[in-house]
């Protein structure tokens, strides 16, 4: 089995890469102004809707309901996807799909595709599979062309360029298209961006996509976007080619109406993106003549096992969670070394990879529950992170923290062994004082003291006051 | 492969197996039907539009044909595409007009215009639906021209997204498009940006009475 | 009434003078405070870091102490919130049913102290005089486990002499999170120093707040800063009466 996120298996802990990207003030203050506008816009458009939270309740219902009878409705799909025209291909790991979707390109004779965003295809590592294989991949969305032309790697699930700013996009078009006297208003970028893709609609006869919802009752898939590249991708070519996680199936055409709701405002602040396509199959004289869909295991049906973190599938790939959460905001997407960053990424990566990989991911939260708060299908990435956490703590060997941490479980298991560390610390700590302050702590315990200063443990404990009290009270 | 998909499928059962709580029923107390008066709706379909950067133009439905026919003066449109089962009565006094069956003429990458009716319109998100059914053409017809001109009668207007869907639940299969604004991208600096491959120009023709 | 204080490990360790404040506030209202001796921890650094087996005999312990009071007083949202979202599940999952059932009967009578004085006492003026310029952190557990809202800031509000600022970027968090404040530390520095600019520009003397946990962490840079801003937990202002005592 080869389960793959992306790179992150060869990707440094999240603390290492951290600290170098904090140093990086551009990107911080990209990241910064991109997080601050969309969070304000999503703000609006929530609280525009009255009815937010029963929409909540009704998308994390359908998402856990689904995920509950997944093997009934991913062969209900199937059946009726096939009867609409249309062919299913099932992959258990990342090589089965790339092996499948290089497989049928090759077969159709294509030389290069056109690509819709998928974050699915990222994780597999699609793009590497074609390009071995002789097939270049255009990336058509705009933040992908940003990736893909700047040789980056993605940084958010649904704006994957979110830390270039226009001048650093300007840069990249500028050079890959060769236009030295490109501007840098979002306008002439966007401009130049259908200029240099409107071809490669026109021409490319094979479309690889991924997918945002799978109708079970009607084989229907649906896909949001705000381009219009998806639409070309999906309607002009001969051959489409979807991958899809089994998880993003649902069971009714009408659920739509909760998931339509939830995703938009929540993904780009946005009462509705500009478009959204449902189709089923193969269309007599619209669009594709061919469509095929491949569905992708890569560890998710380990993550269905666990009840205590099955809920990770629910997600809808919004990216509310990166948009609001502290850290991420800090230090943007590509610490978190996987294509799936934020607290939904340090909560995925690892589930999909397995513990060995991405151990620092779910430490890299403050646990400060934003990200569940907006969470459109109520995901509770806290619960998750502190259960994963519990994970690596069992599977890891002593160390310094583990005896630490069991020897201080020990002492608050006895009151009186309690009293005695207060005593202990209260002597202990004297070497470290200056000034009446603790300035510098050694090993782990100096990260605290390099930013901050520490009072010293008081004279008298509370319960010592207590007890005094009481005495003096007779 | 047939062995990989029973491989999966036995994975997920194993996977489904391990305890869950009690199955609950789903519960649905989001808003289906809307409150507002039949005008308020149509005002705030136009407002939502607007805010995408739509043009908006109203017609009675004796005027529709003029009003296009002027709008498409007003923006110099060369070539206009009509698909098939477009109501004839709207049809602008147009010499640029090109029937979708006539496509052969001119490849539609060259058209500037598109002029379709829609199937609903959702007044809570400024969305436009079609289902490519008569009238509305092929997916890629209102796609790859740069200006989309639609056509919404008043009562095509629904308030809230479950009321659309209930409007589509004969169309569950077809090929749908929901359509809110001109083509855009938020993707440099989260700033939305009217224009990027698909039409720049949208105008909504609102038909009353 | 007689109201049970759990004073917490680290209030009790570090931050005594929290604890002699909710005792004084609580006596000056007329009630009857009461401190178990065999009172230590209530599991949420071990938990939270991974160590839930740890956390667990805490978890008995804290049950067994308190199983017959009426009323527990807890000046600390984190715990509450450990308390109360984290020990049924354990129960739960720690199989022992019996324990399952004492903890579901224990937690309608655990109030973090703002909740004691505005929902349980039904109180917003508790006669406190604090004639300074305060600002309030919400910290993460009271706004979003907890969901105080604006039970902290009508207390505030009624205080005699006070003058009470809004803190910009109220809901986001100071950078703390327990143990990420060490495994994290430069990430957490970094959130820490947008805190503190945003406390700097209240022109506050006093940042205070519902826990010593994210107090002690954001006063740690406030002092390092030489700012000379300093932090106090809610208790303390509420606990003052201008008698110096």
């Amino acid at each position: 089995m080869s389960i793959r996120v992306g790179e992150s298996a060869s990707a440094p802990s999240f603390q290492q890469a951290a600290l170098a990207l904090l140093d990086d003030t551009q990107l911080r203050r990209n990241v910064r102004h991109a997080t601050d506008v969309i969070t304000r816009k999503r703000g609006l458009v929530v609280g525009e809707q009255a009815d937010w939270q029963a929409l909540r309740d009704a998308g994390s219902a359908i998402k856990r309901h689904t995920l509950r009878h997944l093997d009934e409705y991913l062969l209900q799909f199937e059946q009726a996807f096939t009867a609409a025209g249309g062919h299913v291909h099932w992959a258990t790991d990342a090589d089965e799909a790339n092996r499948i979707i290089v497989g049928l390109v090759k077969q159709h004779g294509g030389k290069e595709v056109i690509k819709i965003k998928t974050m699915t295809s990222d994780e597999i590592g699609l793009n590497p599979a074609l390009e071995a294989a002789g097939i270049h991949p255009h990336e058509t969305d705009l933040a992908d062309m940003i990736v893909q032309l700047g040789a980056d790697k993605p940084s958010h699930i649904v704006v994957p360029a979110l830390h270039k700013n226009r001048q650093q996009v300007r840069e990249i078009f500028a050079r890959a298209m060769n236009l030295p006297d490109l501007g840098d208003r979002p306008e002439d970028l966007t401009a130049a961006a259908r200029r240099y893709l409107r071809e490669k609609f026109l021409k490319v006869k094979i479309g690889v996509s991924g997918a945002n919802f799978l109708i079970a009752e009607t084989g229907g898939v649906c896909i949001v976007e705000s381009e219009g590249n998806g639409r070309m991708c999906l309607t002009l070519p001969e051959v489409l080619v979807a991958v899809a996680g089994i998880e993003k199936v649902i069971p009714r055409f009408a659920d739509l109406e909760v998931m339509l709701q939830l995703l938009p405002r929540s993904a780009t602040g946005e009462r509705m993106n500009p478009y959204n396509s449902i189709w089923t199959g193969v269309h007599e004289g619209d669009g594709p003549r061919e469509f095929h869909l491949v569905l992708l295991d890569n560890g998710r049906t380990k993550v269905l096992a666990n009840p205590e973190a099955r809920e990770t599938l629910h997600c809808i790939r919004c990216g509310a969670c990166l948009n609001t959460c502290p850290v991420y905001r800090q230090t943007g997407g590509h610490a978190y070394g996987s294509i799936y960053a934020g607290p939904i990424g340090a909560i995925l990566t690892p589930q999909l990879h397995g513990m060995q990989h991405s151990q620092s991911l779910p430490y890299a939260s403050s646990l400060c529950g934003a990200c569940y708060e907006v969470c459109p299908v109520k995901i509770n990435i806290p619960e998750v992170l502190v259960h994963l956490r519990g994970k690596i703590v069992e599977e890891q060997s002593a160390n310094v923290e583990s005896v630490a941490m069991k020897a201080m479980a020990m002492v608050f298991r006895s009151p009186r062994r309690f009293e005695a560390a207060q005593r202990l610390g209260r002597i202990g700590q004297w070497p470290f004082i200056s000034g009446g302050w603790i300035r510098n702590l050694p090993g782990m315990l100096g990260n605290w003291t390099a930013v901050r200063d520490l009072k010293p443990m008081p004279q008298q404990s509370f319960r010592e006051w207590w007890k005094q009290r009481e005495k003096s009270n007779g | 492969m047939a062995e990989t998909r029973e491989l999966m499928l036995a994975r997920i059962r194993e996977a489904i197996a391990v305890q869950h709580g009690p199955e609950l029923p789903l519960p649905r107390d989001y808003e289906r039907q809307g409150s507002l008066s039949a005008e308020a709706r149509v005002e705030t379909l136009l407002d939502r539009l607007r805010e995408y950067d739509a043009q908006i133009y109203e017609a009675s439905s004796e005027n529709v044909a003029t009003t296009v026919t002027n709008l498409c003066r007003q923006r110099q449109v060369k070539s206009l595409v009509v698909p098939e089962g477009f109501p004839a009565e709207w049809l602008p006094a147009f010499g640029g007009m090109i029937p979708e069956g006539e496509l052969d003429r001119k490849p539609l990458s060259e058209i500037e215009a598109v002029l379709t009716t829609c199937t609903v319109a959702i007044a809570h998100t400024g969305s436009l639906v079609l289902r490519h059914g008569p009238g509305e053409g092929t997916r890629r017809l209102t796609l790859l021209p740069d200006l989309h001109i639609c056509i919404v009668r008043e009562e095509q207007v629904v308030e809230t997204v479950p009321e659309a869907f209930d409007a589509l639940r004969e169309y569950v299969t077809a090929p749908i498009t929901f359509i809110s604004g001109p083509s855009a991208t938020a993707d440099i600096e989260m700033t939305r940006i009217r224009g990027v491959h698909g039409p720049r120009y949208l105008d909504v023709v609102l038909v009353r009475g | 009434m007689q109201i049970t204080l759990f004073i917490t490990c680290y209030n009790d360790t570090l931050f005594p003078e929290t604890g002699i404040s909710v005792v004084r506030l609580l006596e000056r209202l007329g009630h009857e405070v009461v401190f178990p001796l065999a009172q230590t921890c209530c599991g949420q650094m071990h938990y939270n870091t991974g160590y839930q087996q740890e956390a667990l005999p805490l978890m008995r312990q804290f049950v067994e102490t308190f199983r017959n009071a009426e009323t527990i007083c807890i000046p600390s949202s984190s715990c509450v919130a450990m308390i109360r979202d984290h020990y049924p599940k354990m129960a739960e999952a720690s199989g022992d049913a019996a324990l399952a059932e004492e903890v579901a009967a224990l937690l309608p009578r655990v109030f973090e102290l703002t909740e004691l004085l505005t929902d349980k006492l039904g109180l917003e003026d508790v006669g406190a005089y604090y004639p300074h310029r305060v600002t309030y952190h919400a910290s993460c557990h009271s706004l979003r486990g907890l969901q105080l809202g604006d039970r902290p800031l009508r207390l505030l509000r009624k205080v005699r002499g006070i003058d009470l600022v809004e803190l910009a970027n109220i809901d986001q968090c100071c950078g703390f999170g327990g143990t990420f404040a060490v495994k994290n530390g430069e990430v957490s520095a970094a959130m820490l120093a947008e805190k503190m600019r945003c406390v700097e520009n209240t022109g506050a003397e006093i940042c205070t707040a519902v826990d010593n946990s994210c107090l002690m962490h954001i006063f740690g840079g406030l002092h390092r800063q030489r700012t000379g801003i300093r932090t106090v937990h809610l208790a303390e202002i509420l606990a003052s009466d201008g008698s110096g005592a």
